[in-house]
């Protein structure tokens, strides 16, 4: 499996990356590489096996915790705010999306 | 001091013969005085450091005090810590104060440690040599033309330099263990879920893993008990009771079954590597373990499975980088979704990109079953080969990596040989299992040899113990590095 120019720009869009033609171009190079490491799965009938998804499910397999529904948080919104690029009255600055 | 154990610190501060200020000192000075030349601190904050010094001593006149009240030690700019900033080693984060601490700081606080700052780190904790941080690369006390390991590398160094007494570190594929090997201290991956992953940048949240690193498997046991116990704020943090994973440092070797991975005693590992494990093993042998060999015959399927699991994981996780909440911001766009791009193309660097896309390909449609399903497959074969192994014996040793230490930019323009040097340490992160580096010798060139061990699950204080009797009848853990001699 080789990745194609088009690819890469989908994948970079699809992840919010923007990429210059000769970053992209060197990352096609270095992704196909990997790829060819990561093929080396395809060797193996894994037909019948349960996907494990978690690093215990194969001894201890737990359910998600869940907790009360209960106000656990005080609001600190003033705090997390202070660590924000653009903020303005409350809330957080982005550019127009609606016109 | 310098050179002393945090046990044997813990003795001195209990008997008054050091007060922990006079202790913060020290190290804080072995830091400013070695860190232009090995960057394994990002940030140092001595005030911070000495005020938390005084309220130890404090405490401790109050007779409040436990095993680790007074000690400073260093923390992986992975954890966020309150008011001092925490970068994960990325542009991202380079400006980043977190409103909160991480559930490991507020459990060394809640101890009594000191701060003595925060270590510098492949950036996101993705590499395996520490030289992807924004910050610089970290440079290995053994031979400063070498690369420390990683990610945890500053942590590493900052302990093999003597620079802390002690150091925390995160593990996702390796990330403690390997850098202990390359820098000849001793690290511990406990088994996911003991110690909580809250307020620890996310990389590979179902692999990602807090633990120790120190200079002997004693102190590692004493930090453990500080940083593991049960987390309501992270939902894979385990109710379990609290463990003294210093309770069995002293097991009876004699009738102990060691299990020999046929995989990891190959051609392509270094002669010397080899050479020192087998010496190890045989010092086992001799105090009446019994050796016998086992098969993990998807260890070199490992690295495929963990570099599609880890950066689809992390393509995810990172996506909270958005330029809007918290971090670095672009200063000019067009709009949103230009915001968003440049952002994330300005923050991040090429490891991180890399991973993204790799993480964001393998899950895209059309590919998900053939990749990301087919690892979560594997991964299950993968932790059934441990099984089937541990049948057979109480622990595995084998080494920790295929090499010693390698050239700073070695590996750095070719992933894949990088990836391959991580063909040890992938399987237990995988599996979920404990697996621990301690120091078992030097190759010709005087770079360190690590011995890995790995348990199975919740076998931490067995795995200490064993690593103590080790340590007790070497003195690989205590030999200083010449680059940075007492």
């Amino acid at each position: 499996m080789s990745l194609s120019p088009a690819q890469i720009e989908h994948i970079a869009r699809l992840a919010r990356i923007a990429l210059s033609p000769a970053e992209a171009e060197a990352l096609r190079t270095q992704l196909n590489h990997v790829l060819e490491l990561i093929d080396e799965m395809q060797a193996v009938d894994t037909r019948g096996i349960e996907p494990m998804s978690h690093a215990l499910d194969a001894r201890l397999p737990m359910g998600q915790r869940l907790r009360a529904d209960e106000v656990s948080e005080p609001d600190r919104r003033a705090e997390f705010q202070a660590v924000a690029p653009a903020v303005e009255r409350g809330l957080y600055l982005v550019p127009k999306v609606l016109e | 001091m310098l050179n002393a154990s945090v046990a044997e610190l813990s003795s001195a501060l209990a008997a008054k013969r050091v007060s922990s200020v006079e202790l913060t000192r020290l190290f804080l000075a072995r830091t400013g005085a070695l860190n232009g030349a090995l960057n394994a601190f990002i940030t140092v904050d001595p005030e911070r450091s000495l005020a938390q010094a005084r309220a130890a001593d404090e405490r401790r006149a109050r007779g409040e005090a436990g095993a680790l009240t007074g000690i400073p030690i260093a923390h992986k700019d992975i954890f966020c810590t309150r008011g001092l900033r925490t970068t994960c080693g990325s542009k991202m984060l380079a400006d980043f104060v977190s409103p909160y601490d991480a559930h490991v700081i507020e459990r060394f606080a809640a101890a009594g440690a000191v701060c003595l700052g925060k270590t510098n780190m492949d950036e996101f904790a993705m590499g395996s040599s520490s030289e992807t941080s924004f910050f610089g690369p970290v440079r290995n006390p053994w031979d400063l033309r070498r690369v420390p390991g990683g990610s945890s590398g500053g942590s590493a160094a900052a302990v093999a330099a003597r620079m802390a007494p002690a150091a925390t570190g995160t593990d996702t594929g390796g990330s403690i263990r390997q850098p202990a090997a390359f820098t000849g201290i001793s690290g511990l991956k406990p088994t996911y879920g003991l110690v909580s992953r809250y307020g620890m940048v996310a990389f590979a949240s179902s692999l990602d893993q807090g633990g120790p690193l120190a200079k002997s498997a004693h102190d590692l046991g004493l930090l453990m008990n500080a940083m593991a116990g049960f987390d309501p704020r992270d939902s894979t943090s385990l109710e379990r009771p609290a463990e003294d994973y210093t309770r069995d440092l002293n097991p009876s070797l004699a009738g102990l079954r060691i299990g020999l991975p046929r995989e990891y005693f190959s051609e392509g590992v270094e002669r010397a590597v080899l050479a020192r494990v087998r010496e190890a093993v045989a010092w086992f042998e001799s105090q009446g373990a019994q050796t016998v060999e086992v098969d993990l015959p998807y260890t070199r399927l490992s690295i495929p499975v963990y570099y599609v699991l880890a950066p689809a994981e992390a393509s995810s996780n990172l996506s909270r980088f958005d330029g809007v909440r918290y971090g670095h911001r672009a200063k000019e766009y067009d709009d949103l979704f230009d915001l968003y791009c440049r952002t994330r193309a300005e923050g991040f660097g090429a490891e991180v990109k890399r991973r993204i896309l790799i993480g964001t390909y393998v899950l895209s449609h059309g590919y998900y079953d053939a990749y990301y399903l087919q690892a979560q497959r594997l991964r299950r074969l993968i932790a059934a080969n441990f099984a089937a192994a541990f049948a057979r014996c109480d622990l595995l040793m084998g080494p920790t990596a295929p090499s010693t230490a390698f050239a700073l930019g070695a590996r750095v323009r070719d992933p894949v040989q990088m990836y391959l040097s991580d063909i040890f340490t992938l399987a237990a992160p995988l599996a979920g299992v404990p697996a621990l580096s301690v120091p078992c010798g030097f190759d010709s060139g005087g770079l360190p040899v690590g011995l890995q061990i790995v348990g199975d699950y919740f076998a931490e204080a067995r795995m200490l113990g064993v690593a103590h009797r080790y340590q007790q009848a070497t003195d690989w853990h205590l030999r200083v590095p010449g680059g940075a001699p007492l």
